[in-house]
């Protein structure tokens, strides 16, 4: 039996959609049933962003999670991922409270063709904010190889699907 | 799920070994194109992207038509079902995590109120 547990906010969850823009963007957009300010707040204190930004289902563990949420100000996270660990980090380039955060993913820097830049808009409207989440990829390749910018668990899915792609082919 | 042969399976792996190969597919992604335009594309002589197209659309990853004297290429369906599922595998990640964060918001709206906002 399924018993649901009304909210307020109501039992449906918001869509999630996705978009591949062009060949170096990826946007991810998302309704959530609160203010901005509330919103804007989870994203941008620590304690609060790592419940969320890794998805329980995951597997995945976050060790550390830091971030000096000020223009110019550094952001790193530590996970632990099937005995090794893994970091992400980058720089925040913008901050403007409640409406957008701009922040750089140098984990996968190879000096050549820069970072990916995560662009994120809060946008409230009667209560509830639309989210905007724009990746710019360097290059088509990146985002292709996930080399940069992509999440722990996107790498993996990315890796698997380029696995299930492309296995065996260097032997052949 | 649409099995495919071992052959298929096969021409697959070879197709998506080269990184051209794998830029055209993206390419496509976007939208159909014309073989010379591709060729323009990724800096390469036309016969060299025929070649391309030729292994890609034996692997059933592209379709190809001509029309007039131009020959047009698109994506063949299992280059349509990667994208679908790459894009599907990446959508899941986030709305699993969105839903995660409603958890959170949902509790700074409790102690919103509570604060008798």
């Amino acid at each position: 039996m399924d018993v649901r547990k009304e909210s307020k906010a109501g039992p449906t969850k918001n869509r999630t959609e996705v978009e591949r823009k062009s060949e170096r963007e990826l946007v991810v957009t998302r309704t959530v049933n609160a203010p901005a300010r509330l919103v804007f707040e989870a994203w941008t204190q620590a304690d609060l962003f790592r419940r969320w930004w890794v998805p329980k289902s995951y597997g995945l563990t976050l060790l550390s999670c830091e971030m000096d949420v000020r223009v110019g100000g550094q952001y790193r996270l530590v996970f632990r991922h099937e005995g090794s660990t893994m970091e992400f980090f980058g720089t925040y380039l913008e901050v403007t409270p409640h409406s957008r955060l701009v922040w750089t993913n140098e984990e996968g820097e190879d000096g050549e063709t820069g970072n990916t830049v995560t662009t994120v808009t809060f946008d409230e409207i009667e209560g509830k904010t639309r989210l905007v989440v724009h990746d710019l990829y360097p290059s088509k390749e990146a985002i292709d190889s996930g080399s940069t910018g992509a999440l722990p668990e996107a790498l993996d899915q990315l890796d698997e699907l380029l696995a299930s792609l492309g296995s065996g082919t260097e032997t052949r | 799920m649409v099995q495919y042969s071992q052959a298929q399976f096969d021409a697959s792996f070879g197709a998506l070994s080269d990184a051209t190969r794998r830029g055209v597919l993206e390419q496509l992604g976007q939208g159909d194109a014309s073989i010379t335009a591709l060729a323009d594309r990724f800096h390469m002589t036309l016969t060299g992207m025929k070649k391309h197209i030729g292994v890609l659309e034996q692997a059933g990853l592209v379709t190809t038509q001509k029309v007039g004297r131009v020959r047009i290429c698109k994506l063949g369906q299992r280059g349509l079902e990667e994208e679908a599922a790459w894009i599907e595998r990446y959508r899941k990640l986030w709305a699993a995590r969105f839903d995660e964060l409603d958890i959170v918001v949902e509790e700074l709206k409790r102690k919103d109120e509570e604060n008798g906002r």
